[in-house]
């Protein structure tokens, strides 16, 4: 039998709404009586922002009156289809379940309702036709108040966290009313790369369980879509290019691809949503589903003297095989318009490079010797080359740095490896050491999961916590929660992902000194709730329930 | 169990004929016997029939057979819509299809009825040139037929259906397959009990044991008392289960030869009573005052045997199962040692400070109340392992401990002639990254030391999906396919299915047939199914 722990009933707590005037500045919330106030006292924002101020002065919101508009003098406007695309999404987010008042009558006396939220976007140039990237400024500033609130950010990107955020201070009181108070957010992400990984290789992905998740993803103001999407056992991605490579190398030609429209598809909802879409290509290992499509392009494996018929990772002694690679990522680089491109570089196998005479002899012209990591490194820079030739930069996996390859300064590590190598953190010193830019991933492959809470875990992980210089430290540029697919398709993903990666987004987005973890729970549960009801089967993280559970069944 | 095990040592040698034509091979759980050749009959929508045989004692009107023949013709053809109208391919082409019939035989009635302990699953499948023959005693057999009937179905490249010239001849291991769900640590609103209900019956599963009520909330609507739901439900009108609620499960579950065993554990995990049952609960003191909280039921009260007559009076009114499960695991007796009246009782009873022997008092009294109302009733482990001396028909529940421990457990219930159950090893809402499934799989429920006899009151085990972690969001893919693991164990011959890796291929196959069916069953290992899952 299962045994219980306390009683929880989430529902009293349920958008509460503040008893006391609060003020909140940078991890501490007081009363006016100078009792000091958990969160769980306040609206449950997830992810927490930097600063927020409220009182206990509540307005209503009527969906017959309530309007989104463009500030005057803002940089963007109605033709910004960014904003307007958003402007309806958090509408509809916001009243829900009614599209009409539920009282009309219990409307308080004029004044105390916000009509409209105007959005101000203050820089010349609002970005409304643009992509997110690594540098797009995402700072807001709320300020909630009568009969019009103000939403001022400097770009769009900003603005979409802050409409992010405006949502979530809206509640809905006993008679089902829309509700906000009086609160003044000022909000910029911790680290600028929070992303999510998906692997679309070892099971399809349907386009519209991307979707979904990216629209989860923007409601946990993550940025960044890392799409996994061709590994050993799939190749799903239609190119234009080389076609037989998903003809041959999905797992259906026709019902288990991604063709050039999904790809934009995925791309321009990315986009609505502030989130840029990176693209793995991982070679030379992980590459099986490739070699279908493309003849000679695996090195093919040998048992004593002749071909055993099986094959390898990309033969890195063909001029081919650059051939290939030069044309293929010429594609990639203008159908993914993110300035990075992820290039892999991960667990390579050499007992094939081993077994291969032709290969063997290229080790000796080269002078490698035996050291098959030299001949990864001779395969991974003639590739970094070509993905230089054309203007990208790129990701790579840290076996990359680890063996030495020469890389180029806004390379981008990414570290994954917790089980050796001293942790992660030891790499974190020695990849800023080396004056590289690191991402992190060690502790957050939400695939491998457990029995329980072990969204606490992920929670607690800081990742700058190594040894180093703060300069190093600013080196780390945020991390991705991963879920790769090896047990994980439609049937399972959303309620796999969320909400343990919103433990990441929080980690990656407030301020490092948010760390309490029974505040951080209460307003989880709340927020999991809230992504319910927005049609995300988010699962739960202990007993309890939602006003509103989830319908999809 | 049954004399009918002693066929199991035919088997072997045909399950090795069949390794060549593993596409066909995917009736999961795997039946006892099973022969089938290459020779394939193709199949049409539009002349594809199902019929009761002239002999059957079970008639059109019958709606156990009824509604069974209009689903399954929906799952053989997912294309067709239902109603026997084909795709236009199949249109176009009908008047060449050789039409194809499904005799269905059974020898008794009636089928008005309702699964019970003891029912016969028995049936026997010939699929030969234009027809199948499918015999059973009852109709539950037949349903467990017709299942495996449907999963003999294949489509072939060009989407067109066959099914493969097959006998089979199939009885379950054990006669009592649960599923346990738990709708009190969070509500599941019917839908997902229903959509349970029907993957279990894919898997051949045959008893829904509904955890109804639990410490967190209190969900029945009861018509003695409808404080309970209406103060102790999450929320009294979107988290409860009405009446009608229920009987829809038990009318879907009825028609899939499902039992439904309702749960109401007490004397603890019942903190959610409490809210709309005053006094029911014990008080629990600080020193000589009451500090406010409640411990388990209040077994020293005269009200409280009469409240719980009253209820169990109603539930099984409402639940035509004979077994009625009365929890009675995890007491915990600080509350109760804490209570200047309690204390008084066990004196006055002579049970020193030992309080196992009031709770066993407690269970004592509610098993009799279930005695006097007509049912068998099952309990948790704690109530034997508390006290030996229970009523002889007392079936109990193993969930403890790893394999050596319920195998000890295993010993010493059946010594003391009592039917158990066994669900520890298949606690499956404890996840763990990789094929856990392998785990439930090589489970043997008889492998524990003692005679035949004691082996036979081992009647059957239970999948149980705790609540805790889990709820509309997250059930289904949780549930499926890893319970399908334990299902197989529970009906098909443990020395056929020995073999996890033989087991691999037919349960990815029958997972993919399971989301085909529209069932949102988590994949085993990196590949794909033909139809993926089409939700979020």
């Amino acid at each position: 039998m299962a045994a219980m722990g306390a009683l929880l009933k989430f529902g009293a707590l349920l958008l509460a709404a503040v008893a006391a005037c609060v003020a909140w500045e940078d991890g501490d919330v007081w009363d006016y009586d100078g009792h000091k106030l958990k969160d769980s006292d306040f609206l449950a924002l997830w992810p927490l922002p930097q600063k927020v101020q409220s009182s206990a002065v509540s307005f209503q919101l009527s969906a017959s009156r309530f309007q989104f508009t463009h500030a005057e003098g803002s940089s963007a406007g109605s033709d910004c289809s960014i904003l307007q695309n958003a402007f309806r999404r958090y509408f509809d987010y916001i009243f829900g379940f009614t599209k009409k008042d539920r009282d009309q009558r219990r409307r308080n006396a004029a004044g105390s309702e916000v009509l409209e939220l105007q959005v101000a976007i203050t820089s010349p140039d609002a970005e409304c036709d643009g992509f997110p990237s690594l540098t797009s400024d995402e700072s807001y500033e709320l300020s909630v108040d009568q009969p019009s609130a103000v939403l001022k950010a400097p770009k769009v990107w900003g603005a979409l966290r802050g409409l992010e955020t405006f949502s979530q201070l809206v509640y809905e009181d006993a008679y089902g009313a829309r509700n906000i108070n009086k609160t003044g957010v000022s909000d910029f992400p911790r680290f600028a790369h929070r992303g999510v990984l998906l692997d679309s290789s070892r099971h399809y992905l349907p386009l519209k369980v991307i979707l979904a998740n990216l629209e989860a993803m923007a409601m946990n103001k993550y940025n960044v879509f890392h799409w996994h999407i061709s590994d050993d056992q799939s190749f799903p991605y239609v190119s234009r290019m080389f076609p037989d490579l998903s003809q041959k190398g999905s797992y259906h030609p026709y019902t288990h691809v991604y063709t050039p429209a999904d790809v934009k598809m995925v791309i321009e909802f990315a986009r609505m949503r502030g989130i840029r879409v990176i693209a793995e290509f991982d070679t030379p290992g992980h590459t099986q589903s490739w070699g279908f499509g493309q003849k000679d392009l695996l090195t093919p494996c040998y048992t004593g003297s002749s071909p055993s018929g099986t094959y390898g990772p990309v033969n890195p002694i063909l001029n081919t095989t650059y051939d290939f690679m030069a044309g293929f990522f010429k594609e990639i680089s203008t159908v993914f318009p993110d300035a990075y491109v992820h290039l892999g570089g991960d667990e390579v196998d050499f007992s094939c490079w081993k077994s291969n005479p032709d290969i063997q002899k290229f080790m000796d012209q080269q002078g490698f010797g035996k050291d098959y990591s030299k001949l990864e490194s001779f395969y991974i820079q003639r590739l970094l080359d070509i993905v230089s030739s054309t203007d990208k930069g790129y990701m790579v996996w840290q076996e990359v740095f680890d063996n030495g390859v020469k890389l180029k300064s806004d390379a981008l590590i990414h570290v994954w490896i917790w089980y050796q190598g001293g942790g992660y953190k030891a790499e974190l010193a020695r990849v800023t050491a080396a004056g590289y830019t690191a991402l992190v991933s060690a502790p957050w492959y939400l695939n491998i999961m457990s029995y329980g809470q072990d969204w606490q875990t992920y929670y607690k992980e800081d990742i700058q916590d190594f040894n180093g210089t703060d300069a190093q430290k600013k080196l780390v540029i945020g991390g991705e929660a991963c879920l790769w697919g090896e047990y994980v398709d439609a049937s399972n993903l959303t309620p796999r992902l969320w909400p343990r990666a919103s433990a990441v987004a929080e980690r990656l987005w407030s301020d490092q000194g948010v760390r309490d973890i029974s505040d951080a729970y209460v307003r989880l549960v709340q927020h999991r709730c809230r992504m319910v009801e927005r049609g995300i089967p988010a699962e739960p993280l202990f007993t309890g329930y939602c006003r509103h559970e989830y319908s999809g069944v | 169990m049954s004399s009918r095990c002693n066929l199991r040592f035919l088997i072997p040698g045909l399950a090795l004929l069949l390794g060549g034509v593993p596409s066909v091979l995917a009736v999961w759980p795997q039946p006892q016997q099973i022969r089938n050749s290459a020779e394939r009959y193709s199949l049409s929508a539009r002349a594809f029939l199902f019929k009761h045989a002239d002999v059957s004692a079970v008639r059109s009107g019958c709606d156990v057979l009824d509604q069974a023949f209009t689903r399954y013709f929906t799952l053989i053809f997912p294309e067709s819509g239902g109603g026997g109208t084909g795709g236009a391919h199949n249109r176009y082409f009908w008047t060449e299809a050789d039409p194809f019939t499904v005799e269905v035989n059974v020898a008794e009635g009636p089928c008005d009825g309702y699964p019970a302990e003891g029912s016969i699953e028995n049936y026997k499948l010939t699929v030969s040139p234009g027809q199948a023959v499918l015999t059973s005693v009852t109709v539950w057999g037949a349903l467990r037929g017709l299942e495996s009937l449907s999963q003999l179905v294949e489509q072939d490249d060009y989407g067109a259906y066959y099914i493969n010239k097959t006998e089979i001849e199939d009885f379950p291991r054990f006669q009592f397959r649960g599923l346990l769900l738990d709708t009190s640590r969070h509500y599941l609103p019917l839908q997902a009990i229903l959509k349970t209900l029907d993957a279990m019956a894919y898997s051949k599963l045959n008893v829904f044991h509904w955890h109804i009520v639990d410490d967190p909330s209190f969900p029945y609507q009861s018509r003695k008392y409808p404080d309970l739901s209406k103060k102790g439900a999450y929320h009294p009108f979107t988290h409860i289960y009405t009446q009608t609620d229920v009987r829809r499960v038990i009318e879907h579950a009825r028609l899939r030869g499902i039992r439904v065993l309702a749960e109401f554990d007490s004397p603890g995990h019942t903190q959610s009573w409490g809210n709309g049952q005053p006094s029911l609960l014990t008080p629990c003191y600080r020193g000589d005052v009451p500090s406010g909280t409640y411990g388990p039921v209040n077994p020293i009260l005269d009200s409280t045997y009469v409240f719980m007559a009253n209820l169990l009076k109603e539930v099984t009114s409402v639940f035509p199962d004979s077994y009625i499960h009365l929890g009675g695991d995890e007491v915990d007796f600080s509350c109760w040692k804490s209570n200047p009246d309690i204390k008084a009782f066990m004196k006055k009873m002579g049970f020193g400070s030992d309080f196992t022997k009031l709770e066993s008092f407690y269970m004592q009294n509610i098993v009799n109340i279930s005695t006097m109302l007509n049912r068998s009733s099952v309990v948790w482990q704690d109530v034997f392992d508390y006290h030996e001396i229970i009523p002889k028909d007392t079936v109990l529940e193993i969930w403890k401990g790893l394999p050596e421990e319920y195998q000890k457990e295993l010993s010493r219930i059946t010594k003391a002639g009592h039917r158990v159950l066994l669900s520890a090893p298949w606690y499956i809402n404890h996840i763990s990254y990789g094929q856990d499934w392998r785990n439930s799989y090589t489970v043997q429920p008889q492998n524990f030391s003692g005679t035949e006899e004691q082996k036979k009151l081992v009647i059957g085990g239970e999948v149980c999906m705790w609540g805790e972690y889990v709820d509309a969001t997250n059930l289904s893919p949780r549930l499926w396919p890893r319970a399908c693991a334990a299902a197989e164990r529970l009906w098909s011959d443990e020395v056929q299915t020995s073999s996890v890796d033989q087991a691999f291929p037919r349960l990815t196959d029958f997972r993919c047939r399971l989301l085909r069916r529209g069932i949102q069953a988590e994949p085993l290992y990196v590949g794909h199914c033909k139809n993926e899952y089409q939700g979020i």
